[in-house]
């Protein structure tokens, strides 16, 4: 969708170029997130595929046609461009900053206005904020309302240069949720640009990880830059908790997960504890056709003769396939049974996770 | 010493006509001078906002305009445009033209940059940029700017009355020249009421173009 091919920009009056040669393959629908050190080159790179900087040298090619052979006025309306002050109009109330795009390319009243409600929806915006200068927003509304304007005329490429950083954590964090949900859904062609290699890993299909210069160190998944960083610079600038960051990857659906302790109602004391001695535990999860009911304690069964004299306790807390292993570590910890049960909406039983099972992961 | 009535509403009364005239011709005079000199103002003041090394030897030239004395201005015009609107013009406008560019300069200089930014990367042209959101955005600036310079035009207008052509000034002009209180402080009260009256309607037109210069931040929910 997306191709760079050897493309430098120096600017004038500087001796080392602000990108070198560099040479980038993004596919149609992928989130490719450029991240790096400031003076990497991260940003230059992005603002030349919108041609707000015209490279030195070099090819870059968008949806099969080469950029710097068309007009650059109309190349940018067919792209989403977010950025990180978000840059809206102060003078237009939302409703028109969102028509922005819509309006230069010439779409009639109804349609502008029809589009406007549908983008609102999207962002979660309070239609009551439509009328509203965006002084009157707060940074949180801004960035949606930003992200809403760049999407305004559904192209099939967006470029977004550190969208969410103007914002405190908390809310951070919300909009990045809120926005790789709308991707899975649009599923646009995205160049990303950010220094925070945590956002990187959590937008991420691809992350190009930049040196100075525009030098690309390693270009691939979040989970292979985490598994198998390309160099030291890559391993330093990934940081600390690579192995925690890559769990946070990873869904117990991914792994094989371990059957453990089970019974059902039905079953004897002296079979339960068979079945505990079999495991390190001293408990046993009760399970009836396939429904995970609790478990039991291993002394609870003195002078019961069935499992089912007994009441199971519940779980406190389990996971599901859907989980990731960082979650699933955290409910190994923080639970007094040091395993996780991994049971399905409705409490279908699939299995335990134990400290060694993940960890078997994390050096993998 | 006889003591003189310091007005005569008769004489004002028996006047009515002329003194409506001259109010006219004093409005018509600003509307001209500011008119003209926004025309000239906003081609040199957006040329010194885009070639930052013009600024200076652009507002020197205005600076230096403003400095001439309007009598000796208007003595200077005299043998080259007569007794004429014209020499009354030339010399309002020059004086508009250094406080105008002034205000459209620092007012396009108050376009946050990445608003700049995200509207050439949304598909502005240069063009669209510089109607739809540079202008648009300096324009409490340069009606601020206005606001002055048409209120120092209305003042200024009065010393034209040396050349015949000052408006309400022939009043006063004429007053002291006869020593005729009421028609003195008819011609000076006029002019200061047509001053301020301006300036509300310039105020208030600024209110009403620019709603959101005056929306404020909302802390509310992220």
């Amino acid at each position: 969708m997306i191709s760079l091919r050897h493309v430098s920009k120096r600017f004038p009056g500087t001796r080392a170029p602000a990108v070198g040669d560099l040479s980038l393959e993004i596919a149609q629908g992928e989130t490719v997130v450029l991240v790096g050190p400031s003076g990497c080159g991260k940003t230059t790179t992005m603002r030349m595929i919108n041609r707000l900087i015209e490279p030195t040298s070099g090819e870059i090619w968008l949806d099969g046609r080469n950029v710097l052979q068309q007009d650059p006025v109309q190349l940018r309306r067919g792209i989403g461009y977010v950025i990180q002050s978000i840059g809206l109009l102060p003078h237009r109330t939302v409703a028109q900053n969102i028509a922005t795009v819509p309006r230069l390319v010439g779409w009639d009243d109804t349609k502008v206005e029809r589009r406007v409600q549908e983008l609102a929806g999207l962002l979660e915006l309070d239609p009551e904020l439509l009328g509203r200068y965006p002084a009157e927003l707060s940074g949180g509304q801004r960035q949606r309302v930003g992200v809403a304007r760049a999407l305004a005329v559904d192209p099939p490429v967006m470029l977004m240069d550190e969208p969410f950083a103007a914002v405190d954590p908390i809310v951070r964090a919300r909009l990045q949720d809120q926005f790789v949900d709308i991707q899975e859904r649009i599923r646009k062609t995205i160049v990303f640009v950010t220094h925070d290699i945590d956002e990187a890993i959590k937008m991420a299909d691809r992350i190009a990880i930049l040196n100075r210069g525009g030098v690309v160190e390693q270009f691939a998944s979040p989970e292979e830059i985490l598994r198998e960083p390309a160099n030291d610079f890559v391993k330093e600038f990934v940081g600390a908790e690579r192995g925690l960051k890559r769990l946070a990857l990873i869904r117990v659906a991914d792994i094989e997960v371990e059957p453990g302790p089970v019974v059902a109602p039905e079953a004897t004391a002296e079979e339960a504890r068979r079945v505990i001695a079999a495991f390190p535990f001293d408990w046993t999860s009760v399970v009836q056709q396939g429904e995970l009911l609790g478990w039991i304690d291993l002394a609870a069964l003195d002078g019961h003769a069935r499992v089912a004299d007994l009441t199971p306790r519940p779980f406190s807390a389990y996971v599901t396939a859907a989980s990731s292993l960082r979650q699933a570590l955290d409910s190994i910890v923080t639970s007094r049974t040091q395993v996780a049960v991994v049971a399905r909406e409705g409490q279908r039983y699939l299995g335990i996770l134990t400290l060694q099972r993940i960890s078997k992961e994390i050096v993998s | 010493m006889r003591p003189v009535a310091i007005t005569s509403w008769q004489w004002i009364s028996a006047h009515r006509g002329t003194i409506l005239a001259l109010l006219r011709q004093h409005a018509v005079l600003t509307v001209i001078a500011v008119g003209a000199g926004l025309l000239i103002s906003l081609p040199l003041g957006l040329f010194a906002y885009r070639h930052g090394a013009a600024y200076g030897p652009i507002t020197s030239l205005a600076g230096l305009l403003y400095t001439i004395p309007s009598l000796a201005l208007f003595a200077l015009l005299t043998p080259f445009t007569g007794l004429s609107i014209m020499t009354a013009e030339i010399g309002l406008v020059s004086y508009t033209l250094l406080i105008l560019i002034r205000n459209i300069v620092a007012g396009l200089r108050t376009v946050p940059e990445d608003v700049k930014d995200a509207a050439r990367g949304m598909g502005y042209s240069r063009r669209q940029l510089l109607w739809h959101v540079e202008l648009p955005l300096s324009f409490p600036a340069i009606l601020a700017g206005v606001r002055v310079a048409t209120v120092s035009t209305i003042g200024l207008i009065t010393v034209a009355a040396l050349i015949g052509k000052g408006g309400l000034g022939q009043l006063i002009t004429e007053g002291l020249r006869i020593l005729y209180p009421t028609e003195i402080l008819t011609g000076a009260l006029l002019s200061v009421l047509v001053a301020l009256i301006a300036d509300g309607l310039l105020l208030a037109a600024e209110r009403t173009l620019t709603p959101w210069a005056r929306a404020r931040t909302v802390r509310a929910e992220g």
